[in-house]
């Protein structure tokens, strides 16, 4: 664990309420999910929440992540708002993507979300491209100062992937390309030890996916992914390296999947011994007793924001079982920008 | 408009310098707009259609990528989320087959399934076809693929001046585009205004009018159709050839003006027949306009094989001006009641 000096407790703290936010939420949707509220697919991030929250904190409003099929945790990291999101999980038509992507495909850019992804390192090149744009951006600035798209000079790009999807040529090509044309994009290998039933000893001959990097000539960090200060410290780095033109870096974040793979999945493949050893190094667990230890708030304190978070998707639900279904030719929509034929070319 | 001379205005191009000249202007128009693809810089390209771009906008626009097809997808796709208008070349649309889950799962899906809140101004140039011997993987017409993914706009140009009107579309178009080149156009000719212009998106053409049937072709199957035109005029046979242009969106207005004038249909492409555009067509012609129909619809393509190597094994699979003729007089002399073999 990282020593807490340095930081403003209201940084720490608000580390900590992102975190419970996304336990909880993902606690609450499985529950829906149960109750029939929600029809797709859910990947509980549970277990994970330092990664999203520790990198998230490590960016600015120009910076652009992709996420995957275990994506609640990204977008909630990087600002998306819960009563948007469960009208998506709801297939609502005030959800993120008016109830045409679900938990797959939530996507907000003005979030810098470019999108949770349902393939399996589908989002590692997008992110490649949102990094070459960020890149330009800066080219841009100089000679169009005009042009809206050179405000994101600073820009990264950030994209998250599984242990999995390190074994996908998108995330070969992708970093090769990255580090070739240094562009400002830092990977962020989530290592959970499984892809989806498989243990990674299973699917890969390494331990350290990080050693990936040096076939590409960039860094390759090795992150404590269950310690949101650990994430933040290293991402932080490679933000800072990505800013100065100095390209892209691979992080390794060291996590574990607490549920199985899917919600209904009871992941009974896992050795009892190993859930045991991971749930005791639960990210948020040990993260308030952090807190706790160092005097930083109170007992009391933190009970009023774990509070302030059930309050939160307690509205959120509310306001997501309000929202009205999509009209049947609502899937006619959306096609086609309709300016440009848009539904009249189906 | 500037007052142009005669001569230049009937300047004659090819159709590789046609799209050059498309992109050129486009990169001119807006400076962020970017080209990525294999070798498209220093060496300009396989085709040579690239050529100079890089000299005249610089490394930082014409990229030349390593070979990653599905990362360069994936790079142009995110660009273009982002704002950033790029054109991508696939040097074989063969290739495309390493960047599907980019075109198909992604650049194809991301606008529905983020319920229209995001765009993407890609252009995918895929250079298709048939040229001579370069047998199963480098021959492909695989257009139909597309056209059966909502989501993506398909163009098919077939001359000098279509590819430069359509591709400045293309790149203009908030959404995907597949833009097919066929590799023997590429140094076919023809008059190219010298003044801008666009050319819209799901306008045919007709390249030849005529009266008696009319023959559906697009990409390299026209200047064949054009020929059997010719001939067949000598036999007393009026055909109209119209082509379509653009596969999506499909001008079905266009073609029913033309059945209106004929009320005959042969529908030829270089793709194989099983479930290429002509199946969709003929279903559009049979379900909407079977009224205007004096014949039953006849398909001339290309055999139901991969391409093969020799050159008269390639002759026989891909639709020759025999064949086309073939068909035409099929039609010619069948009626409603009739029936029409295979081809
Ligand atoms: C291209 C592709 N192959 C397979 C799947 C099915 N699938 C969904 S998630 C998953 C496991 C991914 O493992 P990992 O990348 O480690 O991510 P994690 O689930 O552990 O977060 C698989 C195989 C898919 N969605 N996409
Ligand atoms: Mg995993």
């Amino acid at each position: 664990m990282q020593s807490l000096a340095g930081y403003s407790p209201a940084f720490l703290k608000e580390l900590y309420r992102k975190m419970v936010l996304i336990r909880r939420f993902e606690e609450r949707a499985a529950e829906l999910r149960s109750l029939g509220y929600i029809p797709g697919f859910l990947h509980p991030y549970i277990g994970q929440e330092a990664v999203a929250v520790g990198a998230c904190a490590a960016l600015g409003s120009h910076d652009y992540i992709t996420s995957t099929h275990r994506g609640h945790g990204h977008i909630l990291a990087r600002g998306g708002d819960p009563r948007y999101m469960y009208a998506e999980l709801f297939a609502r038509r005030d959800g993120y993507n008016r109830a045409k992507g679900g938990s797959l495909h939530i996507a907000n850019i003005e979030l810098g979300i470019i999108g949770a992804n349902g393939i399996v390192g589908g989002g590692i090149p997008i992110a490649v491209g949102a990094g070459l744009a960020l890149k330009q951006a800066r080219q841009l600035g100089s000679r169009h100062p005009d042009d809206p798209r050179a405000r994101r000079a600073d820009g990264v790009a950030v994209t998250f992937f599984g242990d999995g999807a390190s074994n996908q040529g998108a995330f070969h090509e992708s970093l090769n390309l990255a580090a070739l044309w240094r562009l400002p994009v830092i990977f962020i290998c989530e290592n959970n030890l499984y892809g989806e039933f498989t243990p990674q000893h299973k699917h890969q001959t390494i331990r350290d996916i990080a050693t990936r990097a040096s076939s590409y000539a960039v860094p390759g960090l090795i992150a404590d992914g269950n310690d949101v200060l650990d994430v933040y410290r290293v991402v932080s780095k490679a933000a800072e390296d990505a800013r100065k033109g100095r390209g892209p870096t691979l992080v390794e974040c060291k996590t574990y999947r607490q549920r199985g793979h899917y919600e209904g999945d009871m992941g009974q493949y896992r050795p009892a011994e190993e859930v045991a050893f991971w749930l005791e190094a639960d990210p948020i667990k040990n993260y308030r007793r952090l807190l706790l230890s160092g005097k930083l708030c109170s007992e009391d304190e933190l009970k009023a924001l774990d509070q302030a978070v059930e309050q939160e998707l307690e509205e959120a639900i509310a306001f997501a079982k309000a929202s009205p279904h999509p009209a049947p030719e609502e899937a006619l929509e959306d096609v086609f920008v309709e300016s440009h034929g848009g539904r009249a070319l189906l | 408009m500037r007052a142009t001379s005669k001569a230049e205005q009937e300047r004659r191009l090819t159709y590789a310098q046609a799209i050059r000249e498309a992109l050129a202007e486009e990169m001119e128009r807006d400076p962020s707009l970017l080209l990525l693809g294999e070798d498209i810089g220093e060496p300009g390209g396989v085709f040579g259609v690239t050529q100079g771009l890089l000299q005249r906008f610089g490394a930082e626009r014409v990229l030349d990528t390593p070979i990653s097809e599905e990362a360069v997808i994936g790079t142009a796709l995110g660009a273009a989320l982002l704002g950033v208008p790029t054109v991508a070349e696939i040097m074989f649309s063969d290739f495309a087959t390493l960047a599907m889950d980019q075109i198909v799962n992604q650049a194809a899906k991301f606008r529905y399934m983020t319920g229209g809140r995001t765009s993407a101004p890609l252009v995918i140039r895929m250079v298709t076809g048939t040229a001579g011997a370069t047998a199963a993987q480098h021959s492909q017409s695989l257009e139909a693929w597309f056209t059966a993914t909502p989501g993506l706009k398909v163009v098919t140009a077939s001359t000098p001046a279509d590819a430069k009107g359509l591709l400045k579309s293309a790149i203009r178009d908030p959404d995907p585009v597949l833009f097919f080149e066929h590799k023997l156009l590429y140094n076919s000719r023809g008059a190219v205004p010298a003044e801008e212009y666009l050319i819209p998106l799901g306008e045919g053409r007709v390249m030849r009018e005529g009266h008696d049937v009319t023959l559906v072709a697009y990409l390299y199957m026209v200047p064949r159709a054009l020929k059997v035109a010719e001939e067949l005029a000598r036999e007393g046979i009026s055909v109209e050839v119209w082509d379509p242009r653009t596969l999506v969106p499909f001008d079905r207005e266009g073609l029913r003006r033309s059945l209106e004038k004929t009320g005959r249909l042969v529908i030829v492409h270089e793709a194989p027949r099983r479930n290429g555009f002509g199946a969709e067509l003929a279903a559009i012609a049979a379900e909407e306009f079977f009224s205007l129909l004096k014949a039953p619809i006849k398909r001339v393509c290309g055999m139901n094989t991969p391409m093969p190597y020799a050159p008269e094994l390639e002759q026989f699979v891909i639709p020759d001006e025999a064949r086309i003729a073939a068909g035409v007089r099929e039609v010619m002399r069948s009626a409603l009641g009739s029936t029409s073999g295979g081809c």
